[in-house]
């Protein structure tokens, strides 16, 4: 039953709810689950669209409503009928619609203060009056309304309405870190996500008082039955991944090592680098990762040691990589780990073997995910396989390169020189000649880079692997770390070696990494194989383009002499023979 | 589309949201001869009504509907 799974069928669930509700009761082994609704506006649909969701989870609800707005007087001044019932779960289906009174504009920021803490009153009382039941009480946050008068003004003066909510809300996560039992339906981030006009149907609340469109009732219900399933311990505990064009592109018995797309460069490459990032976070939040892959078992292991895979061979704590079927190796990772195989999802961008094992193994859950790398995500993470209520522990290692730059250039301004900052980065490159397994990055970078650009000369992927092998050429590439992360493969240089000159094709360096004194370090390593290859003079071009003229003086900060001048184009040389090292910030490991 | 076809569908989203395969409506149809009818199946009946021919019913409109055929005259105007 695919439309109650991401992306949700809205119109055929809310069109046929009653026929999909006798089709998901056909099923047996439901677990009973008393839930209380305590709405603030109309939530008797909503209530009709969760219990499909939770029939779905083998969750079998008994309900208990409150009377259209009396969520605060059954709450707070008790009541038989909700005493009986004994709920086990209790939901407080608020909205931006039961705030009591926003700012007004002559509110000074005391009263707004005593506005906000008579808000959050109201609904500690709630809880508190609640705890009696000893139940998991499930309470929206804030959605920020569809008009805000004060436009963009509105998030950041104490009197606009945005403020206001954000403000409420978080007291409402403060309040559900402290509260046992307090968890936070996130309709904030649902109705971001979903789009606020789309959220809310003005038309629909003035007939019926729903507080929510009709076509967000079953994301809302989805959303509560995720919490719902976590709260009740039946999330998903493991990610079991297929290889081939799903954490790589390509093939690796076909494409070998340097073959397939993992890393940074490339569109491509760049897209299954951000999945296995977002299966690695889950991994560093206690989510168990297996392989179930068709290939030999070497050449499997072999992708994950890839320099640039984020994932490793050792984050998988089931590896099963051979020529059976994959539902036989899905229940071998079952039996080897110990766990459910309900508790398993399985990720693979193949349709014909998905439909194998979800037909031969019913109760694992397989996403519909597609063939392509950018909707995998979405599938893991919409579906709320691994929803959870609690983190043990916090896990933040790895940060990401944007991440990186924003610590980067916080830290710049405490330094008193630039050299201070520079020395603070405690940078490392590695600066070598070509090898196979970058040749890809090398292309798609020399065929991308525009600005830091000496010459912009192209080359196709088969020159460079010509130059790669050849004798007459030197051929440097530069990858930079730093404390903040790794940048990558960021600098190329290309010269070729003509008696005792070295022509220097091809000069290029990411901008990325401008002002780091790469380019010097790339220097170094250039003269070095130079005087190797018994090398005395270098010359350099500047090609003006469109987009390079931050280069056209790099050969004189080099201490090159212009030699010709031609329109805007110029030659450069250096005698090299007496040459003085030029980086001093960057540490060189070529290991 | 004709009024016949519009009807047709009308009944379709009727059999769908009453969950009965043989319903049968008529133009003097309305919520006082049908059980079920009642206002969460109304909000029901018009948005999914809506959504299948992409128009709007507004709020004034909303309350003058008596029964299906005055529904299905006013969708055959918006739809033109």
């Amino acid at each position: 039953m695919r439309h109650l799974d991401y992306p949700l069928d809205v119109n055929k669930i809310l069109r046929t709810k009653k026929s999909i509700k006798k089709l998901l009761l056909l099923n047996d082994n439901f677990i009973e689950k008393k839930i209380a609704i305590l709405g603030g506006s109309n939530a008797a649909e909503i209530k009709n669209i969760l219990e499909l969701f939770l029939l779905k989870n083998g969750i079998k609800p008994k309900f208990y409503d409150s009377e259209y707005n009396k969520y605060y007087e059954d709450a707070l001044f008790g009541n038989d009928e909700l005493d009986k019932f004994s709920p086990d779960i209790i939901y407080i289906h608020t909205t931006n619609k039961n705030i009591i009174k926003f700012p007004e504009p002559k509110d000074s920021s005391e009263d707004i203060d005593a506005l906000l803490s008579t808000e959050i009153q109201k609904y500690t009382s709630i809880w508190s009056s609640l705890s009696k039941f000893d139940c998991a009480i499930i309470q929206n946050n804030f959605d920020y309304t569809d008009n805000r008068n004060l436009g963009n003004l509105d998030c950041y003066d104490v009197h606009g309405k945005t403020y206001f909510i954000n403000k409420l809300n978080d007291e409402f996560s403060l309040n559900a870190r402290k509260i046992k039992n307090l968890y936070i339906n996130d309709i904030n981030y649902l109705s971001s996500y979903l789009g606020i006009r789309y959220w809310f149907d003005q038309s629909l609340w003035h007939q019926a008082k729903y507080a929510v469109s009709m076509e967000s009732i079953p994301e809302l219900a989805f959303n509560i039955s995720k919490i719902i399933v976590s709260i009740l311990g039946k999330s998903k505990k493991c990610l079991v991944l297929d290889l081939d064009n799903t954490c790589w592109g390509g093939i690796i018995g076909d494409d070998g090592l340097n073959g397939i797309h993992i890393g940074t460069g490339t569109a491509i490459t760049e897209s299954y680098t951000v999945f296995q990032e977002y299966v690695k976070e889950l991994k560093d939040r206690g989510i168990t990762l297996a392989v179930c892959s068709k290939n030999n078992f070497e050449n499997a292991k072999e992708g994950f040691s890839h320099p640039e895979s984020i994932l490793r061979f050792d984050d998988f704590t089931s590896f099963k990589a051979n020529w059976s079927s994959k539902n036989q190796n899905i229940l071998d990772i079952v039996e080897e780990i110990n766990i459910g195989v309900d508790s398993l999802v399985f990720i693979d961008d193949n349709p014909v073997e998905r439909d194998i094992v979800l037909s031969q193994i019913p109760s694992i859950s397989v996403p519909d995910i597609g063939s392509d790398v950018v909707d995998f995500i979405r599938h893991i993470d919409r579906n709320g396989y691994f929803e959870a209520v609690l983190v043990s522990h916090e896990d933040l290692n790895r940060s990401q390169y944007y991440e990186g730059n924003i610590k980067r250039s916080k830290v710049q301004a405490k330094f008193k020189s630039y050299d201070e900052f520079l020395i603070s980065l405690e940078m490392t490159a590695e600066i070598q000649s070509f090898s196979l397994i970058y040749l890809n990055r090398i292309s798609q970078l020399i065929n991308k880079t525009n600005q830091f650009n000496l010459t912009t000369k192209r080359y196709t992927l088969g020159e460079i692997e010509n130059i790669a092998l050849s004798d007459e050429y030197i051929k440097i590439y530069g990858k930079l770390s730093d404390k903040y992360g790794d940048n990558g493969l960021i600098a190329i240089t290309i010269g070729s070696v003509k008696e005792n000159q070295c022509h220097l094709d091809l000069w290029l360096m990411s901008c990325r990494v401008l002002k780091r004194d790469m380019e010097f370090a790339m220097l170094d390593e250039l003269v070095k194989q130079c005087l190797e290859k018994g090398v005395s003079e270098i010359v350099g071009y500047y090609y003006k383009s469109t987009k390079n003229s931050m280069v056209s003086n790099l050969y004189e900060e080099f201490g090159f002499i212009l030699t010709e001048e031609n329109n805007e184009d110029t030659v450069w040389k250096i005698d090299i023979s007496n040459y003085v090292n030029k980086n001093k910030f960057i540490e060189i490991k070529n290991d | 589309m004709t009024r016949e076809d519009v009807f047709n569908e009308v009944q379709d989203i009727f059999r769908d949201i009453f969950d009965e395969d043989e319903m049968v409506i008529e133009d003097k149809t309305n919520s006082d001869n049908v059980e079920d009818w009642d206002s969460l199946n109304h909000i029901n009946l018009v948005s999914a009504i809506e959504k299948e021919f992409n128009i709007r019913f507004t709020l004034e409109e909303l309350l003058t509907l008596k029964d299906v055929g005055a529904m299905v005259d006013l969708m055959l105007i918006k739809l033109e």
